[in-house]
C-alpha cells in the first residue's frame, strides 16, 4: 500500500480528504503510483504530469522521506518506506505567488 | 416570469449572479473552483441548465468543468487537449520559431444547437471541438496549418484564440480573432480558413496593412445581422458589413479608440458599447472616469454612459471577455473590471449598479436570460 498526499486544490478536485492510500502493481516508482493515482481518479489526469509527454509540471514537485524526489527518473524504485507505506509519497505545489 | 444568470470568471474562482427580470436584488453563489483562474464560464443557447467552465491553473493546468443544473453542481470534464499531428512552430517574441504548446483555454462557445458541442479557444492558438459533452476534444487543425501560421506571434498576454463567433443563419461559417494574428472565418465549418484583416491598419507592425499580425480584442455581432461585425482592436474601433470582407474604422469621438470589450445591444443592431481604456502601457479608463460609450449609428458616433458608474479616481481595466447583453425587453448591459466590480444596466446603458464590488480581478462576463 502507498501513502499520497496531494496539494489541497488536487484533494478538492478529487473529492478526497487526508491522505490517498493505493495498491500498486509492481515496483513502486513515481510512473506506477502516479498511474495508480490516475487510474483511481482519472480527474487528475494533466494535473500533475502532462498527458502526452508524462513530464511532471513545472510548479509540482514530488518529496518522500525528507528528499526532493522531483528530478528522479520516472522509473526509479521510490525509497523503501514509501514502497512499504511507512512514509507518503508528497505531490507539493511549489511556493509561487499570485 | 424571465429571470438573469451572469456567470463571472475571474483570478480566483467562479460566481453565478442570478436575478429576476427586474436585475434589482441579486443572489451571488461561489466562489466555485476557488482558488484557481476561470478564464471563461458559458451557457448553452439549446440548454440553458448546462455550463462550460476554463478552469486554469499555473500549478496544476488546464481543466474544463461541466454544470448540467444551472452553476449548482459541476463535475470535471475532459482535459486533454492535444494538437493535430506535428503542431509545427509560430513566431516567438524575439523571431525565432517556437513550437506550439498548449497552455490554456481562453474562450469555450457552446453550439447554438447542441449542448454536447462545444468550441475552445486556446492558447497556443487553436481551435478545439467536443462534441460530447467536453468529454474528449478534436482540433479543428485547418485554422493551424493555414499557410500564415508559422508567421503568427504573439500579443503581451500570450498567442490566444479568445473569440469564436458563430453565424446563427450559416452552420457552416464561424469567425475566430487571435492576439496577435488577426481575424479568421471559415465557411465550411472549420475545414479551412482565410483571414478576414482587409482594412485594419496596426502601426505596431511591419507593414501596417498586413494580411496577419494585428491585435484584435473582441468581435461582436448581431444575431439578426451576423455579417455584419464589430471589432475592438488594439487601437481602433472597425466594423465589417460584408463579413470580414473589408473593414471600416467607426472610432469617431471616442476619448481612445484602445480597448478590449465590445458587444452589441439584443434588439437594436446598430447600437453597440465599447469602454475606452488608455493604452499602451496604462491600461485604466481615460481620467479616471469609468464610462461606457454607446453609439446608436452603429459607430463613429458615441455617448459617454456615465450615471452609477465611478467618475474619479477609478483605475480598473475591463478585459476583453468580460461583457455581455441580456435579451430582455429591456436590453441589460453587463461588464466585470480588474478591481472585481460587475456593473449591470437594465436600461441598455443608461443607469449602471454594481451587482457586486469586491470579487477578484474579473476575467470574464457572460450572461443567459433565462425564462
Amino acid at each position: 500500500m502507498i501513502r499520497v498526499v496531494l496539494p489541497a486544490h488536487l484533494r478538492t478536485l478529487a473529492h478526497v480528504a487526508g491522505e490517498v492510500q493505493l495498491e500498486v502493481e509492481g515496483p513502486a516508482t513515481q510512473r506506477s503510483v502516479l498511474d495508480a493515482l490516475e487510474a483511481r481518479y482519472p480527474m487528475l489526469g494533466g494535473t500533475i504530469r502532462d498527458h502526452v509527454t508524462g513530464q511532471r509540471r513545472p510548479f509540482v514537485r514530488f518529496f518522500a522521506c525528507e528528499q526532493d524526489l522531483s528530478h528522479e527518473p520516472p522509473d526509479a524504485p521510490l525509497p523503501g518506506p514509501v514502497a512499504t507505506g511507512a512514509e507518503p509519497f508528497l505531490v507539493v505545489g511549489a511556493v509561487a505567488g499570485g | 416570469m424571465s429571470s438573469v444568470r451572469v456567470l463571472v470568471g475571474t483570478k480566483k474562482g467562479a460566481f453565478v449572479l442570478s436575478s429576476d427580470g427586474k436585475r434589482k436584488q441579486w443572489d451571488i453563489s461561489g466562489p466555485h473552483f476557488g482558488g484557481w483562474e476561470i478564464y471563461h464560464v458559458k451557457g448553452s443557447p439549446a440548454d440553458p441548465s448546462r455550463l462550460y467552465a476554463s478552469q486554469t491553473s499555473g500549478w496544476f493546468g488546464q481543466l474544463i468543468q461541466r454544470s448540467n443544473d444551472g452553476g449548482q453542481t459541476w463535475e470535471p470534464a475532459g482535459n486533454q487537449f492535444v494538437y493535430d499531428g506535428a503542431p509545427g512552430t509560430h513566431q516567438w517574441y524575439d523571431g525565432t520559431p517556437h513550437p506550439w504548446e498548449f497552455k490554456r483555454v481562453w474562450h469555450l462557445e457552446p453550439s447554438l444547437t447542441d449542448p454536447d458541442t462545444v468550441y475552445a479557444g486556446v492558447e497556443d492558438a487553436g481551435l478545439f471541438r467536443s462534441t460530447d459533452g467536453a468529454k474528449t476534444w478534436q482540433e479543428l487543425p485547418g485554422l493551424r496549418r493555414h499557410e500564415s501560421g508559422p508567421g503568427w506571434h504573439p500579443g503581451a498576454g500570450g498567442m490566444c484564440l479568445h473569440t469564436i463567433v458563430q453565424d446563427p443563419g450559416n452552420p457552416g461559417r464561424m469567425y475566430i480573432a487571435i492576439s496577435a494574428a488577426g481575424a479568421f472565418r471559415t465557411d465550411d465549418a472549420g475545414q479551412t480558413w482565410r483571414p478576414i484583416n482587409r482594412g485594419l491598419r496596426s502601426q505596431y507592425i511591419p507593414d501596417p496593412t498586413a494580411e496577419v499580425g494585428h491585435c484584435v480584442h473582441r468581435i461582436a455581432s448581431h444575431p439578426l445581422r451576423p455579417s455584419v461585425l464589430f471589432m475592438q482592436k488594439h487601437w481602433d474601433v472597425m466594423r465589417t458589413d460584408d463579413a470580414g470582407d473589408s473593414w471600416q474604422e467607426v472610432s469617431g469621438n471616442l476619448p481612445t479608440d484602445f480597448g478590449f470589450v465590445i458587444d452589441v445591444h439584443a434588439h437594436e443592431p446598430e447600437t453597440i458599447y465599447v469602454v475606452p481604456i488608455r493604452s499602451d502601457s496604462e491600461h485604466f479608463p481615460p481620467d479616471g472616469k469609468l464610462r461606457v460609450y454607446r453609439s446608436r449609428t452603429g459607430g463613429n458616433e458615441w455617448a459617454a454612459l456615465t450615471k452609477g458608474l465611478p467618475q474619479s479616481d477609478c483605475y480598473v481595466n475591463v478585459l476583453r471577455d468580460a461583457m455581455a447583453v441580456d435579451s430582455l425587453d429591456s436590453c441589460g448591459i453587463y461588464f466585470g473590471t480588474t478591481g472585481g466590480q460587475v456593473y449591470a444596466s437594465a436600461d441598455a446603458g443608461d443607469n449602471w449598479a454594481p451587482i457586486v464590488r469586491d470579487l477578484p480581478a474579473v476575467l470574464s462576463v457572460e450572461v443567459q436570460t433565462l425564462q
